[in-house]
């Protein structure tokens, strides 16, 4: 398997969604390949720190402002 | 921040039951979907919108849509993917506005082939995050995503932040499967490398 073969399988093999063969060789490649290895430790490190830190926050009092905006229209059938 | 649960399939979304008491004039329940979701529509918004006041807007202008249009939701998909999907299109429309009715897609500024092939290859730092402060570590996250074309972000962010299905961001965006994996691929890919530039492991001497 080359470094461009394994790229095109990368997402599969972050989502898990590949079959315990394709999984096979994928990590027959990665045992001798430095540079996808860590393309695939960095890539999943860059989901995961996406997920787990807050980007962008909608602040409490803005939040309630909101709430009670969509509120009021609603009650006033829109 | 994958918020969505996954239900067995036989077992009813908890969702169903409120959408449906929110159709029978119960506000109560609409609320309810309200406070579940604001903050998801909200991140989207200011993802896609790149501005405050108009995802404030947005999000205000979703739900009030998603209400009025209970009655045409179909429930053969989730409230919260269709109620993303009006999202969207809320946001793309203020875009439009503030771009002066210059006509915005999330196709926009696709055509790069940057980050196609992962260049910098330096491993990271065992807990890179852990060499910044909260506040350093959200604006190195929020300048590395803002950079990405808005076709890669919109989809990297449904998908990988907010927890959609390929399948459902597709329906959400409007793109083929392939399309939706391609460019998450390429996102993933790109964002990696920007944020390299600061998580990756400084070698003997360098500052």
């Amino acid at each position: 398997m080359t470094c461009s073969e394994f790229l095109a399988l990368l997402d599969e093999l972050i989502d898990n969604e590949v079959t315990s063969e394709t999984r096979a060789l994928l990590n027959e490649h990665l045992r001798g390949c430095d540079h996808c290895e860590v393309t695939l430790s960095t890539t999943r490190k860059t989901i995961e720190i996406y997920r787990s830190h807050e980007v962008y926050e909608l602040p409490n009092p803005v939040r309630e402002r909101l709430h009670a905006a969509i509120m009021a229209k609603c009650k006033h059938g829109c | 921040m994958a918020t969505i649960e996954q239900v067995a399939e036989n077992e009813q979304h908890p969702d169903v039951a409120l959408v449906a008491s929110a159709r029978e004039g119960n506000v109560r329940a609409f609320e309810e979907l309200v406070s579940k979701y604001d903050r998801q529509i909200f991140r989207i918004a200011q993802h896609i919108t790149q501005n405050r006041e108009d995802a404030q807007d947005v999000v205000q202008d979703a739900f009030l849509k998603a209400y009025e249009k209970l009655d045409q939701f179909q429930g053969n998909s989730k409230f919260y993917t269709w109620l993303v999907r009006i999202a969207v299109n809320e946001s793309l429309m203020r875009l439009r506005k503030r771009r002066t009715g210059k006509m915005v897609s999330i196709d926009d500024d696709i055509e790069t082939e940057e980050g196609s092939v992962p260049r910098d290859l330096a491993d990271w730092s065992p807990n890179p995050e852990q060499n910044y402060s909260q506040s350093e570590l959200a604006e190195i996250l929020r300048k590395t995503i803002q950079g990405l074309p808005q076709g890669f972000r919109v989809v990297f962010v449904l998908r990988d932040v907010e927890g959609l299905s390929t399948e459902e961001t597709a329906e959400t965006l409007g793109l083929s499967i392939p399309a939706v994996k391609s460019r998450l691929l390429r996102a993933r890919l790109q964002l990696r490398e920007r944020l390299s530039r600061y998580f990756r492991m400084k070698k003997a001497g360098e500052k």
